[in-house]
C-alpha cells in the first residue's frame, strides 16, 4: 500500500509544480500581451488576438506535433537544449512548461484582456490628470481594477493545465517525477487495467474540477456585488 | 424558393448517401490491429479487399489497450494482438473463439537509430553514451516488455533507466526515434521495412523471449463470414509473403 500510494503522489505534485510554474509564466507573459490588445488602436491587433485564441479551437494534437519536432534537433529546441548538454526540450519539465504555456495563453489572456477593456479610459484619464505617469497609473489603477480578471485567468490557467492530455501525452515520454502528470498516469492506469489507481485519480480530478468551477462561480459573484 | 431547394437538396445527398451504402452489399468488419503490424496489415486488408471485395477496417494501437477495449465491448471483430497471452486470456474470458487462434507472426526486436554508425551492437547501450532511449509501454505493449527483458538480460537496465522515454504503443517509440528526440530506441523491425538508413542491431532472439504475435476471432465477429473469411486470408500464403516482406518469420507449426 505504501508504494502504491507513493506512486500516486508523485504525478499529483508533478501536475502542480506544472500548472504552477505555467501559471506563473502565463501571468507574467499574458499581462502584457493582454494590456496591449485591450488599449491598442493598431487595426491588425485582432489578428494577434485570434492566434492568440488558436488553442482553444485546435485540436491538443497539432501543438503536440509541431512542438515535438519544434523541441527536438530539427528544431529551434535542438539549438537551446545543447547549452546545459541536453539533446532535445522533450521529454523535459521545462518542454512541459513550454508546452503548457502555448496551450493555456488563451484562458489567461482573455479573461485579463476583458478586464482591461471593461474598465475602459476614465479611470486612466482621471490618473493621468492627477499627474500620475503612465506606468503608475497602469500599477495603482488599472491592476488593482483588472483583479477580478488576474484572478480568473489564473484558476482558469491552472486548471486548465492541470486538465491537459494531448501535449504532454506527445511530447511527454512518460517518466515519472518528471514527465508523467495526471492526466497520462491515468491513461496509463486504465490501458493496463490497472482500474483501482485510475479511479482514485481520476475521481479526485472530479472533485477538484467541480471545487475549481463552483470557487470561480462564488468569487465572481462576490466581486460582481462588490462592483454594484 | 431558396429554402425548398435546399431541402430538396439536403434529401437528395442523404438519398444517395444511403443508396451507396446500401448499394455496398460488401461487408465490412472491424480489426484491432497492434501498432507494430501497421504496415503489414494495410497491405493485407487491401489484398483482401482485392480478393473477397470485404472491407476490413483497421485500428491501431497498443494490444493492452485493446484489451482493455474489447473487455468492455468494443466493436471489433478480430484482434491481431502482439503477444500471445492477451489473445489468450480474451478465450478465457469468453470474448474471443478458442479455435481461431494462431499465431499469425513472430516478431523481432531493433534497436535504431537516425544517425549513421550510432548503434553498433550490445556496447552501444553498455557504453550509455546517450541521453534518451524510446522504447514501447512495457505494460501495455510487448515490444516494450521485449526491450525491458533484453535490457535486464545484458544487465543494463539499472544503468539506463534514467534514459528511459516511454512511448504509448510502439508507434510512438518509433516517432521518438524518428524525430530525433531519442537518438536510439528499440522498435519491431517490421517498422523498419522501408527504412534503409541509421543503424540499427538485430537484437539477438536469445536475450528476450519470442514475441509470438497472435490473432484471435471475437464473440462480436464469430457469426460474420467475412471475419472468419479474413482470418483465413491471413493464414494464406498471400498474407504470408506480406508478413515475412515485413520482417516477420512466420511460425511454421500453426
Amino acid at each position: 500500500m505504501e508504494g502504491l500510494s507513493g506512486d500516486i503522489w508523485q504525478p499529483i505534485s508533478l501536475t502542480i509544480e506544472l500548472a504552477a510554474f505555467t501559471t506563473v509564466l502565463l501571468l507574467i507573459l499574458g499581462t502584457p500581451i493582454a494590456w496591449w490588445l485591450a488599449r491598442s488602436k493598431v487595426w491588425w491587433k485582432e489578428g494577434v488576438a485570434t492566434f492568440v485564441a488558436l488553442p482553444l479551437v485546435l485540436p491538443p494534437t497539432v501543438l503536440g506535433f509541431y512542438l515535438l519536432v519544434a523541441l527536438g534537433p530539427m528544431g529551434p529546441g535542438g539549438l537551446v537544449a545543447p547549452l546545459w548538454g541536453a539533446r532535445t526540450l522533450a521529454f523535459t519539465f521545462p518542454g512541459l512548461v513550454i508546452g503548457s504555456v502555448l496551450y493555456s495563453t488563451p484562458f489567461v489572456v482573455q479573461p485579463i484582456r476583458n478586464a482591461f477593456e471593461a474598465m475602459g479610459d476614465r479611470p486612466l484619464e482621471v490618473a493621468a490628470t492627477l499627474r500620475a505617469s503612465p506606468s503608475r497609473a497602469f500599477w495603482t489603477v488599472a491592476l488593482p481594477l483588472a483583479m477580478p480578471g488576474f484572478l480568473t485567468g489564473a484558476v482558469l490557467g491552472f486548471a486548465h493545465t492541470v486538465g491537459e492530455f494531448g501535449v504532454v501525452l506527445m511530447i511527454g515520454g512518460s517518466i515519472p517525477g518528471k514527465t508523467k502528470v495526471l492526466s497520462v498516469a491515468i491513461f496509463d492506469y486504465v490501458e493496463t487495467s490497472q482500474w483501482g489507481q485510475a479511479n482514485i485519480l481520476a475521481a479526485g480530478m472530479m472533485v477538484f474540477a467541480f471545487a475549481v468551477i463552483l470557487a470561480m462561480t462564488l468569487v465572481e459573484r462576490r466581486f460582481a456585488r462588490e462592483a454594484s | 424558393m431558396k429554402r425548398i431547394r435546399l431541402i430538396v437538396a439536403t434529401l437528395g445527398l442523404a438519398a444517395a448517401y444511403l443508396w451507396s451504402s446500401g448499394a455496398a452489399l460488401a461487408a465490412s468488419i472491424n480489426v484491432a490491429v497492434a501498432a507494430n503490424f501497421t504496415g503489414a496489415a494495410k497491405e493485407i486488408a487491401a489484398a483482401f479487399k482485392a480478393k473477397t471485395g470485404d472491407d476490413a477496417v483497421l485500428s491501431f494501437g497498443a494490444s493492452g489497450q485493446f484489451y482493455t477495449q474489447i473487455k468492455q465491448d468494443a466493436p471489433f471483430d478480430i484482434l491481431l494482438s502482439a503477444d500471445d497471452a492477451r489473445p489468450k486470456k480474451l478465450v478465457e474470458d469468453g470474448l474471443g473463439v478458442a479455435e481461431s487462434r494462431f499465431t499469425y507472426a513472430v516478431g523481432k526486436l531493433v534497436l535504431w537509430s537516425k544517425t549513421n554508425d550510432l548503434v553498433k551492437g550490445e556496447e552501444t547501450l553498455k557504453s550509455a553514451s546517450f541521453a534518451k532511449l524510446a522504447i514501447a509501454n512495457p505494460i501495455a505493449a510487448p515490444y516494450g516488455a521485449a526491450a525491458i527483458e533484453t535490457l535486464k538480460a545484458l544487465k543494463l537496465y539499472d544503468a539506463l533507466q534514467s534514459k528511459i522515454v516511454q512511448g504509448e504503443s510502439i508507434s510512438q517509440a518509433f516517432q521518438f526515434v524518428d524525430t530525433g528526440n531519442a537518438e536510439l530506441g528499440f522498435v519491431a523491425l517490421s517498422q523498419l521495412a522501408k527504412i534503409t538508413s541509421g543503424s540499427r542491431w538485430l537484437v539477438p532472439q536469445t536475450l528476450y523471449s519470442p514475441i509470438l504475435q497472435d490473432a484471435v476471432l471475437l464473440k462480436k465477429g464469430a457469426n460474420n463470414e467475412a471475419a472468419t473469411a479474413f482470418m483465413t486470408f491471413l493464414k494464406g500464403p498471400e498474407a504470408r509473403t506480406i508478413i515475412e516482406k515485413y520482417g516477420y518469420s512466420v511460425d511454421s507449426k500453426s
